[in-house]
């Protein structure tokens, strides 16, 4: 039963693994470009100008109420005549194909986004007015203040809220097996296609996703406490 | 922007509301009946009932939905005990498996919120209600239900629009709902931003009917107050 997962060219072992790296890699990328849009459009729902706000608004609303196999297909169909688009305005006149890696990133990393636009406006509203106040009253502004005051604050209140958004990311990425990128969901498939056992890869296919999630909840888990330092004291609560 | 497009596939695309909105009520439907079990069996306190319900849930919340759907509707099909069991007719239809597939993935998410709403129940109801002589059958049904039903209410609304969102899945098992229209009439017309406003509009729409729903049922529930 298990010499189908032998290494080599046998077996789809190795195939499996790299199908789990790619997810991994995707995932993770996804999500550090979710949190760079996150940062922003957390920036413009707390703005005082109304038209950010609109914006904003309009775009965690789409994606919380459309399904994300919806922006996958626009971004899949659509993403390679869009920056062919913007390429021509700047005066480059070729054919630009986006790959799978690509568009699965910027598909998954804008769900993600909305996600994180929320927990990061939840985090920096957690933050205390006066730290605020302190900051100003000290001379600092702009980076000072927002970068060496709020940030690390901000980025331990968010870090739990970061944690659930890396596993609502990391499923997603499932969905970009659809567009043809070669990660765990596509590799049990084709695996599955070619052995005509799809009952014991897609239950690898789980173990592996199980595996990932547990791994990085240990990691999380480290990061809270770390980034904790001073403000829990373990037995208390 | 190519608007005639837009027109025609609208009336295209609607033909798949009723698939999805049967799929999504009738797995919400037996979801929620799961979800109570799996939530009773947590905080039951006895191993042998929350642990099964422990890793039922962890393991659900684990995967990824697509990944659930394929091992029901491809993985299951491998044996030939079930091909031959009374259950084949079902499991060969992919309307079913995504009922199935659905019902499994709620019923775990939905048990959560259930389980945090009865937990949020004041001891100060149950023993008010133990002292005026009802039993534990009675105070469940006539004092924890109800309220658990307010206080889970605003987070089962959001499991309702999820579920729209998951439905969409399963038009890659071939069901043919708004998803499985649009991408469809994408892949013939080669306009994805035109088809996406499209269906994109018709989901906002659902959600925001359920959004509208939640509201009203949440209003009309009063708010509880715990002490």
């Amino acid at each position: 039963m298990f010499e189908v997962f032998s290494f080599g060219a046998s077996g789809w072992g190795d195939e499996m693994l790299m199908g789990t790296l790619m997810t991994v890699l995707v995932s993770a990328s996804s999500l550090f470009l979710g949190i760079l849009i996150g940062i922003i459009f957390a920036a413009c729902k707390l703005s005082n100008i109304f038209i950010l706000r609109i914006i904003a608004n309009t775009y965690t609303t789409i994606i919380r109420g459309i399904p994300e196999l919806l922006v996958i297909y626009l971004l899949f169909f659509g993403g390679s005549g869009a920056v062919m688009y913007i390429a021509k305005i700047f005066g480059y006149d070729g054919y630009i194909e986006l790959n799978a890696f690509t568009i699965g990133t910027i598909a998954v990393g804008a769900i993600s986004g909305a996600y994180s636009t929320e927990v990061i406006r939840g985090a920096v509203n957690s933050v205390h007015k006066g730290q605020f106040e302190a900051g100003k009253t000290l001379g600092l502004n702009g980076y000072g203040l927002y970068g060496k005051v709020i940030f690390p604050q901000v980025a331990r209140i968010a870090l739990p809220g970061i944690g659930n958004v890396w596993q609502i990311t990391l499923k997603d990425t499932a969905l970009i097996s659809v567009t043809g990128l070669v990660e765990i969901m596509r590799q049990s498939r084709i695996a599955a296609g070619s052995t005509h056992e799809p009952f014991i890869f897609y239950t690898a296919a789980i173990i592996l996703y199980l595996v990932i999630t547990r791994l990085s909840n240990i990691l999380f888990d480290k990061a809270e406490n770390t980034y904790s330092k001073g403000f829990v004291s373990k037995g208390v609560l | 922007m190519r608007f005639e497009l837009m027109y025609e596939s609208f009336f295209k695309i609607i033909e798949g509301i009723p698939l999805t909105l049967q799929v999504v009520s009738i797995s919400t439907v037996l979801g929620l009946a799961l979800a109570i079990i799996v939530a009773l069996m947590r905080i039951s306190g006895k191993k042998s009932m929350s642990i099964p319900a422990y890793y039922f849930v962890y393991l659900i919340r684990g995967t990824p939905l697509l990944l659930q759907l394929y091992f029901v509707y491809y993985g299951l099909g491998q044996f030939s005990f079930i091909r031959e069991s009374i259950l084949w007719p079902i499991l060969k239809e992919p309307y079913w498996c995504g009922i199935i597939t659905l019902t499994i993935s709620t019923g775990a998410y939905s048990s959560e919120i259930i389980r945090g709403g009865i937990l949020s129940v004041s001891k100060n109801f149950i023993e008010a209600s133990g002292a005026l002589g009802l039993n534990k059958i009675k105070t469940f049904l006539l004092i924890t239900l109800p309220i658990t039903v307010r206080q889970a209410l605003p987070a089962y609304g959001n499991e309702l629009i999820l579920m729209v969102k998951a439905s969409s899945l399963i038009s890659i098992i071939t069901l043919m709902e708004i998803t499985g229209i649009a991408r469809t009439i994408i892949s013939k017309t080669y306009a994805p931003v035109e088809i996406f406003l499209v269906a994109g509009s018709i989901y906002l729409i659902i959600n925001f009917i359920i959004v509208l729903a939640v509201g009203l049922a949440e209003r009309k529930l009063g708010t509880v107050k715990a002490n």
